[in-house]
């Protein structure tokens, strides 16, 4: 049998944290890590470092790096990023902003559903009953006090309802936003 | 057990597939197709473009969900990829699918493929979208009972598609496993669309006496139909009247048109386009067409051209259609304010010709709407006190085709056939509206095959075209003059599927070789029989088919010997001509040999 390879310390922290929770809330889970930890069997499980705060998981980056491939091919999104603007005469960055908008813009509607977060024109008067959504509405300006509040609408902020991706075969590596291209003849 | 009505549309530029139980109330959804948009990335998208790319050896596999070690790619990558490498991507397969003059089932395409390509035949391109269309249906479906195979599908095809077309669609189809197949003319699959898309309300759209026309325009062919809603026993009955020709003319001249243009412009700026910019400036000049045509306060659009390396300032060109340049060359170009008794020349082809395919010469679609509607000026028959009227009057007008949404060729349209109208004391017509015309021909075709089942109002008509077979008379050689040709009526106008017609007269065929008969069709010659003999025909009347031919296997008899047979057509359930000889003498019971259509014509 060959030896698995080591998995990096962000990954074995959170799959730790995953498996403690698992641990204790799914009995089949547990009495599989039973198993495979025979060893120290009368040991319970070592309690792992749990952090104080949940991090997102960092382990799969393949959907980010597919968005910015799907920007780049249809919007040249990261040739845009990518080059040095600065000594280039608006015009020309006008012209580029063109292709990258027009592009990015059609792979957008395609794949991602997005909607205003309030419903609201923004200058409109809002008002924020106490238990409002603090993830959804981010309170600017002269901050205090306890709700209800009232204010003015400055941004809609915008909510991504769907996200969907083109599903990779073949092995392909995402890493790869946009091929070299050598042409021949 | 059947479980679907499935409605294919197998266009000359996208494909399209529309799904609805047979039990229950189900109404056709199109399902998304999953295709690869770039390499080994898959994506389900409502649309399949009809294009086919050979990947290198160098490319790797092709993995598709249902098959890891394909080495070609049929959809979007394969359109992307015929602006990376042309020579290795296949197009318009539909258009060399119809072509008269070459061997349809012979290895011809990508034209000019490098030698590491094995070149397929357009029947082969056919069935690979077929197949494509019919793997994504059974890993969204499960296979097994619910397999596309075991399916009720119905694939269209232009009405204008001769009977060998017909054929190897026919052919291409089973191809790739579909069994329980029809074929449907697109022209009427976009009327079964919009019936279905008006619900009930359609009843109050159409009365008895009404003619629509479907005015098709896709990407790659114009197709017209004449559809006549007649009251038969109290009830309305909707009988396709007519077909108009064969036209080879879509939204991708259009494109290419304005394409050309801006290429002068730019050219003329001192700006050079490259030939992978020029395939961009296509899809550039669509856009801002698009744009155009759908917003009438729109004076100018922007064409950006991005370069071609990672650096996209510096080398990105710009410029911009203008309302009036669009106007000029799509609105006055291909939809041009002519005269009613306007035909389209046939001149030498201008720029807009591509190799090897017989595009339409006149890119006028008004000219030949004329064309049809004046041909097809007798097609609902004439009661004796009535004047004889110089066209067909349609009362409604249906458009379908990508190129059919914006509004300004369509009001073009509508206002050049009034006046037509107008002209010939009829009054003008009204615009059947609703349906989506990128999807219709797929949902239509699916609701077809539910009214096969039953559900809802039939279109009838039968055969679009009588057909005929040449006959060389039995006259003295003259050097230098070409016997005289007489045609015989072997199938006649508006043979209902599942009928059949039988030739009186005998032909001899030759034993143990092939022996080939001049084929003709007729759109306009509704009141031949089988048997009826033309000596002479107006120039136009028949059109000339590519031929037909019979072979007589030599089993109990001597080859060379000239036996007499009867031919016999059939119009099949599928919705193909059958045509047969039969012997006068059999050795064997029901003895019938197979008449082939679609043989290579002669050059």
């Amino acid at each position: 049998m060959t030896t698995d390879p080591e998995l990096s310390f962000l990954t074995r922290l959170w799959f730790a944290w995953l498996c403690s929770f698992r641990v204790l809330f799914d009995g089949r889970f547990a009495a599989r890590v039973w198993t495979v930890c025979e060893g120290a069997a009368l040991l319970p499980a070592a309690r792992p470092l749990e952090p104080a705060v949940a991090l997102s998981r960092t382990a799969d980056i393949t959907p980010a790096l597919q968005l910015l491939s799907l920007l780049q091919r249809e919007g040249r999104l990261v040739d845009f990023l990518q080059q040095d603007i600065t000594s280039f005469p608006d015009a020309d960055v006008g012209v580029a902003a063109r292709v990258v908008h027009e592009g990015c813009r059609k792979a957008m509607r395609a794949h991602v559903e997005i909607e205003p977060v309030r419903p609201e024109a923004e200058g409109a008067k809002v008002r924020l009953e106490s238990g409002f959504d603090a993830d959804t509405v981010k309170l600017v300006g002269d901050v205090k006090g306890e709700p209800p509040y009232a204010g003015v609408l400055r941004h809609r902020g915008w909510r991504a309802k769907k996200l969907t991706l083109p599903s990779l075969v073949g092995g392909h590596d995402a890493h790869i936003l946009a091929p070299a291209e050598v042409e021949l003849g | 057990m059947t479980r679907f009505a499935v409605g294919i549309d197998l266009g000359t530029t996208h494909c399209a597939l529309a799904v609805a139980p047979l039990d229950g109330e189900g109404t056709p959804e199109v399902m998304g197709v999953p295709q690869l948009v770039a390499q080994g990335q898959v994506e389900a998208r409502p649309l399949l473009p009809s294009f086919l790319y050979f990947a290198h050896e160098s490319e790797g596999a092709q993995a598709l969900p249902w098959d890891a070690e394909r080495r070609f790619v049929v959809g979007e990558h394969a359109r992307t990829r015929g602006v990376d490498a042309p020579a290795r991507v296949i197009a318009s397969a539909k258009s060399w699918l119809s072509h008269p003059t070459v061997d349809r089932r012979a290895g011809i395409l990508p034209l000019g493929a490098p030698e590491d390509v094995e070149k397929i035949s357009p029947v082969e391109t056919s069935w690979r979208y077929l197949e494509h269309l019919s793997e994504a249906f059974d890993a969204r479906y499960g296979g097994g009972e619910a397999a596309l195979a075991k399916q009720e599908v119905v694939v269209t095809v232009p009405a204008s598609f001769d009977p060998s077309a017909r054929e190897l669609t026919v052919e291409a189809a089973l191809a790739a496993g579909i069994e329980k197949l029809t074929l449907l003319e697109e022209p009427q699959a976009a009327l079964y669309a919009w019936v279905l898309a008006r619900g009930d309300a359609w009843r109050n759209e159409v009365q008895p006496g009404d003619v629509v026309l479907v005015i098709d325009v896709g990407g790659g062919t114009t197709d017209f139909s004449a559809i006549h809603a007649v009251d038969k026993d109290g009830s309305l009955e909707l009988v396709r009247v007519a077909v108009g020709d064969h036209i080879l003319l879509g939204g991708d001249n259009m494109d290419l048109a304005l394409a050309h243009l801006v290429r002068q412009k730019l050219e003329g700026e001192g700006k050079a386009v490259d030939r992978w910019q020029q395939a961009s400036l296509v899809h550039a000049c669509r856009t801002a067409k698009e744009r155009l045509l759908s917003d009438a306060k729109l004076a100018a659009a922007p064409v950006v051209l991005a370069s071609r390396g990672s650096a996209l300032l510096g080398g990105t060109l710009r410029t911009a259609l203008t309302r009036e340049e669009v106007t000029r060359t799509l609105v006055d170009g291909f939809f041009p304010v002519v005269p009613a008794d306007a035909r389209p020349t046939s001149r030498a082809r201008g720029g807009l010709t591509q190799l090897g395919l017989p595009y339409a010469s006149d890119p006028a679609v008004t000219r030949h709407l004329a064309s049809f509607l004046a041909r097809q000026a007798g097609a609902l028959g004439i009661t004796a006190k009535q004047r004889a009227p110089k066209l067909l009057h349609p009362t409604a007008v249906l458009f379908n085709g990508g190129v059919m949404k914006a509004d300004p060729l369509r009001g073009r349209l509508v206002e050049t056939l009034d006046a037509w109208l107008h002209g010939d004391g009829a009054p003008p017509v009204r615009v059947l509206g609703g349906a989506d015309l990128d999807l219709a021909v797929a949902r239509g075709a699916c609701a077809y095959a539910l009214v096969r089942r039953g559900k809802g109002l039939r279109i009838r008509g039968g055969t679009a075209r009588a057909y005929y077979v040449g006959i060389e008379s039995a006259v003295p050689a003259v050097p230098g003059v070409e016997p005289p040709v007489s045609a015989m009526c072997v199938a006649p106008f508006g043979m209902e599927e599942g009928t059949e017609a039988s030739l009186p007269q005998e032909l001899g065929v030759v034993v143990g070789e092939p022996v080939r008969f001049r084929f003709f069709g007729s759109s306009v010659r509704r009141e031949d029989r089988a048997g009826t003999v033309l000596e002479d025909w107006k120039g136009d009347e028949l059109e000339e088919l590519p031929p037909i031919e019979v072979t007589l296997p030599a089993e109990g008899r001597r080859e060379g010997d000239v036996v007499p047979v009867r031919l016999r057509s059939r119009a099949t359930e599928v919705g193909t001509l059958l045509l047969e000889a039969e012997p006068l003498h059999p050795m064997k019971a029901d003895e019938r040999w197979r008449v082939e259509l679609s043989v290579r014509g002669g050059e």
